[in-house]
């Protein structure tokens, strides 16, 4: 293999980001307690850093580097651009959190970077291996994390749970991985599409080998029955990383899912014989099972981990349309869901102060009153989570049904609508306790500017992409290319 | 030209923008706070004058035209224009806001900057229903509306308030996805989400049933149609006044213009073979909830389910052209769809003027109850006058609007079907039942209690709010014809496209 330091140029946002995260490791030895904000800092500019530089390096054209391992294209740059974004929200949320539970150390910025760096390799990855080291990465950033207060038996309850059923998700994957490799005899995804085009191989290794991707991606996904973990490791992880779980890996997850199955195994995708009827059953059965549970839920983080579940039944559902457009929609959906999802949890985050957890369903009575911005933007948030217009929910959700009725599946559509409507009642629910009931704590947020400033930002970017969503929808037209 | 300028977009964003000013303002300022509300309900109601003086009801043609690509990897435009049918009712709405705004000036105590704030988004998304062209747009406004009315509800209703407010945001938005499904499926057979162009594309029965059915549920909802109707009483009851008024006026409306606007022209087909079936559940509207209403103790409630009486008449002057024009019967079902139109302006002013009325009682016992009153007229002279006419003008007394869209409706019944008509007619006596027993038990009579003898009658504010309804019901009931002259064309045009088939 010929090297050339220009090959270096497209991987220079890992580069960038793994430095960061050493220089972030080596610098929190040497500063006292209460400099801890340095890193916090080095963190926050490092992130923006790479951002600026994934921009950089982006361009329409693909490329793919080290013996076919790596891949940087149109989707990996704009992937790459919502996690950074998402994570830079994620760590400004948490700054304040982290501080009053006297957990602001620098493991937080360390792991949270190194988890960032998982799920950049995720989203360039061209082979299973590199998929895996990727996916692997960051997993095991996450486990460290739910348990980051170490104090709290729920956290070590739900890393333990999130770690054993990672694990086996791990397995599972890489089970599959192993079936297909010994069936096409290659890692490449390029390649692989070249032998399934060809059908040059054994059907029946080929279709348990996809069985169990399908099966580890649910997992990774959280998506009904794979999904038993999410509830207890959102309520569980302290709130700051329940964000972080909630909004950034999402997209990370939805690039897993199109490097293996739409670059790698496009093929295999027809009718219920492929992929497809695969992702219907879990797309069906976690809008159904998500959207009733919640229902049932009292805590905020629980709700809105069984509202996770039921979002990626919209995002698989733009998935298996297993066309540009579906592709497209499912990627707006991702986008514009981990931004909900860190706007929400960041209003959760915002409810909380020293020595109190705004937790339970019932922390938000009364909000309008005590503070009616946020109030505002909650209603916002919940709205869009919702689907109703003019919030960006409903676009992302529109797209995906037009998806999916233009591969004449109007049933699914119908399935979707029907589950959207149970859904709405959960998100009015937090809204009706914010607005309807009396405020039962009276004492006033106490929220940083920073805090403020960007989650109104968060909030407002619900209605501003409402209004305008034609933006985003072709920079992800454009990054799913053809 | 006048014609030219963006008229419609001024009066869909001059309200919505102002609403979040006054939001922003707070509360500190409260009474600046109302005016700088009033000044931009009036002023949106200015701005969409030119809408009725510049409007050519010569043509059917789409007026007052907006297009600009909106999301163009779908081919969603921001496209907005208006024809006969849909101006009247923008009208209705520009004129209705003002008045509500008024009637809240110092009953809501409660952040009113809010409350204020709410009616006027409220007002911008209505008008923008009305004039939207695009089908997503249509959908975007349409479902944008429940946002402000939940919390309108929610916030300022009464006791029972956040039942009724869930019951009424789950139940609209249960109909209304269906529809969204249905216009995503017609995306695909046109291209285009263009309603006009939705008009003339081709469809099999089969699937104009099943289009026919999802906008069925949607509208039904919104009208409402006996047997999804149970909502309305409930919210009505629960509303604070300005919520009534505008739920009863304007949002009724929006049900009965979407049969117009979708379900007959873009499946006639499906409309003429399921038309038994709107006739059939107009009918038990008009009939069975008249005599629903005639048992009410609570004066709103009383109110809603007339609503729904009165809706009932809408959607039977709507379908029963079809009959009509299989009886060869000409002019005829012009007469029912115009029947219809006019009665959604008349029932804007009377159930709001009625809504009104309760609130002004209201806001001084604190009771809806028909039997906390009785003898108002000792006390209230004044507003018993304004009262009984409401009333009258709402069991249909001719030379009141109430009359002119029911006449209509039933003259036109006549030639479709005896017996149709003769249920329909009915109405003049349940009507006046169930209208006329009401205000003979809450303003005729002795006093009967300690509070009705210390009311004292209605401030300028109310008289100046229920005098402007009155002059708009009188108006409207002696001379018609210039209501019923712009809607003409556009209406013609309509029952033109209609009686062919797309099959």
């Amino acid at each position: 293999m010929q090297f050339d330091s220009t090959q270096l140029i497209p991987v220079l946002p890992e580069i960038s980001l793994l430095t960061l995260a050493c220089v972030v490791l080596v610098v929190d030895l040497f500063i006292r307690e209460e400099q801890r904000i340095i890193s916090y800092g080095i963190s926050q500019v490092g992130l923006i850093l790479t951002l600026l530089i994934t921009i950089l390096v982006s361009q329409p054209t693909t490329q793919i580097l080290f013996d076919g391992s790596y891949i940087r294209d149109p989707m990996s740059d704009l992937l790459k651009v919502g996690i950074l974004l998402i994570t830079f929200l994620a760590f400004l949320y948490a700054k304040d959190y982290l501080r009053d539970r006297g957990l602001f150390k620098g493991e937080f910025y360390t792991l949270g970077l190194f988890a960032v760096l998982g799920m950049m390799i995720m989203t360039s990855a061209n082979s299973f291996l590199t998929i895996y080291l990727g996916l692997e990465l960051l997993a095991l950033c996450l486990y460290a994390l739910v348990a980051f207060n170490r104090n709290s038996p729920q956290g070590a309850e739900a890393a333990m749970k999130y770690f054993v059923l990672g694990a086996l998700a791990s397995g599972m994957l890489l089970y599959g991985i192993s079936m297909i490799y010994g069936t096409t005899g290659t890692l490449r995804f390029d390649e692989l599409a070249q032998v399934v085009d060809k059908g040059d191989m054994n059907q029946l290794v080929m279709i348990f080998g996809v069985v169990f991707l399908v099966i580890g991606l649910a997992f990774k996904l959280g998506a009904v029955p794979f999904h038993m973990w999410v509830p207890d490791v959102y309520h569980g992880a302290p709130t700051a990383v329940t964000l972080f779980i909630g909004s950034a890996p999402k997209i990370a997850a939805f690039a897993l899912a199109m490097r293996l199955l739409v670059d790698g195994l496009a093929d295999l995708h027809g009718g219920w014989e492929g992929w497809q009827g695969m992702l219907i059953i879990l797309a069906v059965l976690s809008m159904a099972i998500g959207n009733l549970i919640a229902i049932a839920q009292t805590n905020i983080k629980r709700m809105l981990a069984y509202s996770t579940i039921s979002h990626v039944g919209f995002i698989l559902l733009g998935i298996l349309a297993g066309t540009k457009e579906g592709y497209t929609a499912a990627m707006f959906y991702t986008l514009v869901y981990a931004l909900m999802s860190a706007g929400g949890f960041g209003v959760v985050i915002a409810l909380s102060r020293k020595g109190f957890e705004a937790e339970n369903l019932d922390d938000f009575k009364g909000l309008n009153q005590r503070n009616p911005w946020f109030a505002g933007m909650m209603l916002l948030l919940m709205f869009s989570m919702a689907g109703v217009p003019p919030t960006v929910g409903f676009f992302a959700k529109l797209f995906v049904l037009d998806a999916v009725v233009s591969v004449d599946l109007t049933w699914l559509a119908l399935v979707g609508v029907f589950f959207s409507i149970i859904g709405a009642f959960y998100y009015i629910r937090v809204i009706k306790i914010m607005y309807f009931d009396q405020p039962t704590d009276e004492s006033p947020l106490t929220v940083g500017m920073d805090t403020q400033v960007v989650l109104s930002l968060n909030g407002l970017a619900m209605l501003f992409l409402g209004l305008f969503p034609a933006g985003l929808l072709s920079l992800c037209s454009n990054a799913i290319g053809n | 030209m006048i014609a030219d300028w963006p008229i419609l977009s001024l009066t869909v964003w001059l309200p919505i923008i102002g609403g979040f000013m006054v939001l922003a303002s707070g509360d500190r300022e409260a009474n600046a706070t109302k005016w700088t509300a009033l000044t931009i309900a009036v002023l949106t109601f200015i701005v969409s004058l030119p809408l009725w003086f510049a409007f050519d009801s010569a043509t059917a043609q789409m007026q007052f035209v907006e297009r600009v690509p909106w999301v163009p990897a779908f081919n969603i435009e921001y496209y907005m224009g208006i024809d006969g049918i849909s101006m009247p009712l923008i009208i209705l709405t520009t004129f209705i806001t003002p008045l509500v705004v008024i009637a809240g000036w110092e009953v809501i105590k409660f952040r009113p900057s809010q409350y204020m704030a709410a009616f006027l988004i409220m007002e911008g998304v209505m008008v923008g229903v009305f004039s939207s062209l695009d089908a997503m747009l249509f959908y975007v406004y349409w479902e944008a509306m429940l946002i402000p009315m939940f919390l309108i509800i929610g916030v300022w209703g009464g006791e029972n308030r956040v039942y009724a407010t869930i019951k009424f945001f789950l139940y609209t938005f249960f109909g209304s996805v269906f529809m969204l499904v249905a216009l995503i499926y017609m995306y695909f057979q046109s291209g285009t989400f263009d309603i006009l162009g939705f008009h003339t594309l081709k469809l099999g029965l089969t699937e104009q049933i099943l289009i026919f059915i999802a906008f069925l549920m949607a509208f039904a909802v919104k009208v409402p149609m006996w047997p999804v109707h149970t909502w309305l009483p409930d919210a009505h009851v629960e509303a604070p006044t300005g919520g009534s008024v505008i739920l009863a006026a304007i949002m009724l409306k929006i049900g009965g213009y979407g049969f117009l606007r979708f379900s007959l022209p873009i499946t006639p087909d499906a409309s003429h073979t399921l038309d038994w079936l709107i006739i059939g559940i107009s009918l038990i509207a008009v009939v069975y909830i008249g005599f629903v209403a005639l048992i009410q103790q609570d004066m709103k409630k009383l109110i809603a389910y007339s609503s729904i009486a009165h809706m009932g008449f809408v959607t039977l002057g709507f379908f029963i052209v079809f009959i009509i024009s299989q009886n060869n019967a000409g002019s005829g079902a012009a007469l029912g769809v115009q029947g219809g139109m006019v009665q959604m302006v008349s029932h804007g002013f009377i159930s709001a003027a009625l809504f009104l009325c309760v609130g002004v009682l209201y806001d001084r016992l604190h009771s809806r109850q028909i039997n906390d009153y009785g003898g108002v007229v000792n006390t209230m002279p004044i507003f018993a006058a304004f009262m009984v006419f409401f009333a009258m003008a709402n069991a249909g007394l001719p030379g009141t609007s109430g009359f002119v869209g029911e006449f209509m409706v039933i003259l036109a019944s006549f030639r479709a079907d005896f017996w149709y008509a003769f249920l329909a007619a009915t109405t003049l006596i349940i009507g006046a039942a169930y209208t006329l027993w009401m205000v003979k038990r809450v303003i005729f009579g002795d006093v009967t209690n300690e509070g009705v003898a210390t009311l004292k009658d209605m401030n300028n504010r109310e008289f100046i709010v229920l005098g402007t309804l009155a002059a708009a019901v009188l108006l409207l009931g002696l001379w018609p014809a210039p209501l019923v002259e712009v809607m003409d064309a556009s209406v013609n045009n309509l029952l033109q496209h209609i009686s062919v088939s797309k099959l």
